[in-house]
């Protein structure tokens, strides 16, 4: 199907997104996997004409925000991507690891707002419908997780991070 | 202070670093920023770790999807074809038919001698669909680097594979990249014509008691792909930008290049 073409052709930015928000390889994509599988047996409540990116992104965000109720802590990055520290530019590589500890120490509500707007390039007004909250909680916890992490990057003595409150 | 002192938000700072203002009000707040270093600083650390989140997850774009994924991706039930259809036709129109591989199965002409052999255009149909969008990462290796590029696919093949010149076609090599596949892995050349319309030739190895066969053509959703075994290798060339008589032309190329 056509459709089974979008869905195939939009699996990189599923990937990628995932990939921020649960850090590990294997669980990122058993996320997009759950995505995916959901988003067949959801599809008649999907809008025609609307951004199927963004209705995507939904459909994770309730994956998601079911399987962290249902069980896991939030994993730590820092051991978990072996993949992506590798193929960043050995000089930053400080940098990246400083980066993951910094995102996965947001709150997940925080996490997923941050990354929708900063990675994914969603619009505000976006953001809010994919999550289904208002807009100005969008605003504030854009800005709650900008805070933290530019706290935890620059409070940062070596390569150890703390907490600002 | 200023009027736009007054009014600048955090709201504005986020929209500032988001590059999501209008353009009059971007340039009250770069004004308010130059008279406030602090808030300038933080609005500015704001927007360079947009930059680094991108830099840092980007190169997932690039990477080889799984197989998993794709049969996610294609899993559906029959029975909900139907409204699936009629939901999805929106954004069909712009990928193309409504022809399910499914139910091309059903239509595909005689059964050919090798019972998986049309795996290999659906593989290729997929790869071609996952990967031609691309703008920024549609290759893991560029042309630039194609004796690189062959020895690296070479070497994970197993067999020297090479990569045709079509430029008498008026197509150019970008690159090309790694599938995965079970049991072996899958090379993809890509290849583009100066109005940007795109061709990949999907290339695996094949068992030593493989026959040739001719071409044959395959439709998958909007992807046409023209498919053929010669000697080790099956091939498969995909595009959903060329009608079949160009990509059958091309296909002809490739072929006469690969046995010369």
């Amino acid at each position: 199907m056509s459709d089974a073409v979008s869905l195939i052709a939009l699996i990189p930015r599923l990937r990628r997104y995932a990939r921020a928000l649960v850090g590990e390889r294997a669980a990122a994509d058993d996320l997009v996997q759950d995505t995916l599988e959901r988003a067949w047996s959801k599809l008649h409540l999907y809008r025609h004409g609307t951004d199927l990116r963004a209705w995507l992104f939904t459909v994770m965000h309730n994956v998601h925000v079911n399987q962290v109720r249902a069980s896991r802590p939030t994993t730590a990055l820092e051991e978990e991507m072996p993949e992506l520290v590798q193929r960043a530019v050995q000089g930053d590589a400080l940098l990246v690891r400083d980066l993951e500890r910094a995102i996965a120490a947001l709150p997940a509500a925080q996490r997923e707002v941050l990354l929708l707007v900063a990675l994914e390039d969603l619009s505000y007004d976006e953001t809010a419908r994919v999550l289904g909250i208002p807009i100005g909680t969008v605003m504030s916890r854009l800005a709650r997780a900008r805070e933290k992490v530019r706290a935890l990057m620059q409070g940062k003595g070596g390569s150890k991070l703390q907490v600002v409150k | 202070m200023s009027e736009a002192e007054q009014s600048v938000s955090e709201a504005d700072l986020h929209a500032w670093a988001d590059g999501r203002l209008a353009e009059g009000r971007r340039a009250e707040v770069d004004a308010w920023l130059r008279a406030h270093p602090e808030e300038a600083e933080r609005a500015a650390a704001y927007r360079a770790l947009n930059e680094q989140l991108r830099a840092h997850f980007d190169p997932v774009l690039a990477e080889p999807v799984p197989e998993r994924l794709q049969s996610a991706a294609l899993r559906r039930r029959r029975w909900r074809a139907a409204a699936a259809i009629a939901g999805w036709l929106v954004l069909g129109a712009a990928l193309g038919g409504v022809t399910g591989w499914q139910l091309h199965a059903q239509r595909a002409p005689a059964p050919l001698a090798q019972a998986d052999t049309p795996v290999i255009a659906r593989r290729a149909a997929l790869a071609h669909a996952t990967y031609a969008p691309e703008v920024r990462h549609a290759v893991e290796v560029g042309a630039d680097q194609e004796p690189h590029l062959v020895a690296w696919l070479s070497k994970r093949l197993g067999a020297q594979v090479r990569a045709p010149r079509l430029e008498a076609e008026g197509m150019t090599l970008v690159g090309g990249r790694l599938l995965p596949r079970d049991p072996g892995p899958v090379a993809q050349f890509m290849y583009q014509s100066a109005p940007g319309r795109r061709v990949t030739l999907y290339v695996r190895t094949e068992g030593p008691d493989q026959r040739e066969t001719a071409f044959r053509f395959a439709r998958e959703g909007n992807v046409r792909v023209f498919y053929w075994i010669d000697r080790k290798f099956g091939y498969a060339l995909s595009s959903a930008d060329l009608d079949r008589e160009e990509l059958l032309k091309l296909a002809n190329a490739v072929y006469q290049q690969l046995n010369p």
